[in-house]
C-alpha cells in the first residue's frame, strides 16, 4: 500500500472522474441482484439503493448509496446525497435481512445528507437517528464498507454495523473538509489544510477503533483495475460474512454496542 | 419551588436601577424589553413566547425537586482526538468562565418526588456540541436508567457534533443512539424536552428517539442549518422554518409545552407510565 499520500491526495483520488460506484460493484461481487424500491411512506429515494442478491450463493440484503457516474445519473442519485426516504428504505430492507435471516452489507459512499428544505420538512434528523439505533440491535450480521467518501450522519445511517471496512483511499469524516474549515475559521477555502488535520484516512479510522480493515486499492486507485478491487472486496465480504455468521446472536450484539460504546476520549 | 425562583427574581427586578436596567433582545421577534422581564418569566419573551435558553443550574432548578439533585460524572473531562488546534485552551477557558466541565450535566433527581435520570445540555459551552464528555455521559446515564429501571428525560441543545474532536464526535451518536434502544428495549421511558437549538448530529441522534418528544415553544429545531440550506440549495424558506410549531406540523414533536407547565406536565407523564413517589 501507499502510505505516502495526504489525505487530500487520497480525497482527490476518490473523487477522480471514474472512480467505480456500488454500481460497477454489484455485478462482479453479487449474482442475482433484484433492487427492491422504496421506503412504503413516501417515495423511492435514488441516493440509497437496496436489494437482494447472493454472495457465493448465500442470500444478502444489499443497502447502499450510490454516486453517479456522469452528470445526469448525478441528477438522478442526487449526487449520493439522500433524502429521508433513502434511510427508511434502507431501514425496511435492513428490517426484512432480520426476518429472514440474511446479512446485511452496506455500502457507503456519501458527501453526507441533504442540505434542503424538504429533507428538514420530511424529518431527516429523526430518519438517521431511527437507523441508528434500530441497526445497534438488528439481530442479523451487518458488515458495512466505505468505498469513497463518507460523510457526517448521512453515512452513520448505514454505518453502524460489527465491522467496518474501508477501501484504501477511502475518508470517514464528520463534516466535509470545506464544512470543517468555514464552521472553524470561518474560510472555506483553507479545505486541503482542514483535510489534513481532520485524521479522516482508512488508517485514521484504524486507530480510532471505528473501522477494522482497509481494503487495498490497485496502484493509482480503484479505477485503475475494477476487477481487481472487486475481488478483493469479495474475497473480505465472503470471509466476514462467514466468521459473522457463524456467531451467536447475542454475542454478536454486545460486540457491536461495545464497539461503538468504548469510541471517546476523556479523563475522569 | 416555583415560588422560590419566583421570589428570588423579583427580588432583582425591584432591587435594580430601573432607567440603567440591562435589556434583552428577543431573536424570535427582535423586541427589546427589560432584562429582568424576561428573567421574571423564566427566559420567555414576554412579546413573542419565545423560549430562551437556560443554563444547565437553571434548569434544574425549575425542574428537579429542591435539593434532589445528585449529579452523576461531574469530573470528566475530554481530551484532545485530533489534536486541534487551540482546542484544549478553548475549553481550559470555558471551564473557568461557565463553572462547566462540558456541554452536559447529568443526575438522578426526583420531580414532585417521582425518580428520574435527567441530562441537561448547556448552550454557554461551545453550543453544546456533542464531543466524547456528552456521549458518554449520556450513555452511562441510560444505562444506569437501564439497570434501576427509571425513566430518563433529556433536555435537549446542542449546535452538533463537536468538530474539533474530529470522527470521536460522530460516533457519540452511534454510543448514545445504542444506550437510548437498549434501555427502550427494557422498556423503559425516555422523554425528551427539545430546547433552543436543537440542531446537528443531536437531532439526528438521541434528541429523536424519545417515546415522548416535548419542545418548548419557538425553539429551533432541525438537522441542516438554515443558511446552509439557503446558501448551497437557493431555496427559499418560510419564516418559521425548524421552528418547534413548524416541526409539531410536520409530525416530528409530540407536545409543546409551556415552561411554566413543564414540571407539572413531566411529573404527570411519568405518573401515567406507572412511576411514583420514591418511597423513604
Ligand atoms: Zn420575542
Amino acid at each position: 500500500m501507499d502510505n505516502q499520500k495526504t489525505a487530500w491526495e487520497s480525497l482527490a483520488l476518490v473523487h477522480i472522474k471514474g472512480r467505480p460506484t456500488v454500481r460497477d460493484y454489484i455485478p462482479l461481487i453479487f449474482t442475482d441482484f433484484y433492487e427492491l424500491h422504496g421506503d412504503r411512506y413516501y417515495g423511492d429515494d435514488h441516493a440509497i439503493i437496496g436489494g437482494i442478491a447472493r454472495l457465493d450463493g448465500r442470500p444478502v440484503t444489499i443497502i447502499a448509496q450510490v454516486k453517479g457516474r456522469d452528470l445526469q445519473e448525478n441528477k438522478d442519485c442526487n449526487f449520493a446525497m439522500p433524502l429521508p426516504e433513502g434511510y427508511r428504505k434502507a431501514l425496511r430492507l435492513a428490517k426484512q435481512a432480520e426476518k429472514f435471516h440474511r446479512p446485511v452489507i452496506c455500502f457507503i459512499d456519501t458527501p453526507g445528507a441533504h442540505a434542503g428544505k424538504e429533507a428538514e420538512e420530511r424529518g431527516q434528523g429523526e430518519a438517521i437517528a431511527r437507523n441508528i439505533a434500530e441497526f445497534m440491535t438488528l439481530k442479523t450480521p451487518i458488515i458495512s464498507i466505505i468505498l469513497g467518501e463518507a460523510g457526517s450522519g448521512g453515512a452513520l445511517a448505514l454505518g453502524v454495523c460489527d465491522e467496518l471496512a474501508m477501501l484504501e483511499n477511502a475518508q470517514y469524516c464528520v463534516v466535509s473538509p470545506q464544512g470543517f474549515a468555514s464552521i472553524l475559521w470561518k474560510d472555506a477555502s483553507r479545505a486541503e489544510e482542514a483535510c489534513n488535520i481532520m485524521q479522516v484516512t482508512a488508517a485514521d479510522m484504524v486507530r480510532f477503533g471505528v473501522a477494522e480493515t482497509i481494503i487495498e486499492e490497485p496502484i493509482g486507485g480503484a479505477h485503475n483495475d475494477l476487477d481487481k478491487i472487486s475481488e478483493n472486496i469479495k474475497e473480505y465480504l465472503a470471509g466476514k460474512i462467514e466468521e459473522k455468521c457463524a456467531k451467536d446472536i447475542d454475542v454478536l450484539l454486545k460486540e457491536r454496542y461495545t464497539k461503538f460504546r468504548k469510541i471517546g476520549e476523556f479523563t475522569e | 419551588m416555583f415560588e422560590d425562583f419566583f421570589n428570588v427574581v423579583k427580588l432583582r427586578f425591584n432591587g435594580g436601577n430601573e432607567e440603567a436596567a440591562p435589556t434583552y433582545k428577543c431573536p424570535r421577534c427582535q423586541g427589546v424589553y427589560p432584562l429582568a422581564r424576561y428573567e421574571e418569566l423564566y427566559k420567555v419573551c414576554p412579546e413573542c413566547n419565545y423560549h430562551g435558553r437556560l443554563s444547565a443550574q437553571e434548569r434544574i432548578k425549575i425542574i428537579a425537586d429542591k435539593g434532589s439533585f445528585r449529579e452523576f460524572d461531574a469530573k470528566m473531562e475530554s481530551c484532545d482526538p485530533i489534536n486541534f488546534p487551540n482546542y484544549t485552551e478553548k475549553q481550559e477557558e470555558l471551564r473557568e468562565t461557565t463553572g462547566l466541565k462540558d456541554a452536559i450535566v447529568t443526575g438522578e433527581a426526583t420531580i414532585r418526588g417521582i425518580p428520574a435520570v435527567i441530562g441537561i445540555m448547556d448552550s454557554r459551552y461551545m453550543m453544546a456540541s456533542m464531543g466524547s464528555v456528552v456521549g458518554e455521559k449520556i450513555a452511562r446515564a441510560f444505562e444506569y436508567a437501564t439497570e434501576k429501571g427509571l425513566p430518563v428525560i433529556m433536555f435537549t441543545a446542542s449546535g452538533g457534533a463537536r468538530m474539533q474532536e474530529g470522527i470521536v464526535s460522530l460516533m457519540q451518536m452511534a454510543k448514545t443512539s445504542g444506550a437510548v434502544q437498549y434501555h427502550s428495549s427494557a422498556g423503559g421511558l425516555y422523554i425528551t424536552v427539545l430546547t433552543d437549538p436543537t440542531t446537528g448530529g443531536v437531532t439526528a441522534s438521541f434528541a429523536s428517539l424519545g417515546d415522548i418528544i416535548i419542545a418548548e415553544p419557538k425553539i429551533l429545531i432541525g438537522f441542516a442549518g438554515r443558511r446552509v440550506i439557503e446558501s448551497t440549495m437557493r431555496q427559499k424558506l418560510p419564516d418559521d422554518f425548524q421552528l418547534a410549531e413548524f416541526m409539531q406540523d410536520k409530525g416530528f414533536v409530540d407536545m409543546i409545552v409551556e415552561r411554566k407547565r413543564l414540571r407539572a406536565t413531566l411529573a404527570n407523564l411519568l405518573s401515567l407510565h406507572g412511576f411514583g413517589k420514591k418511597e423513604v
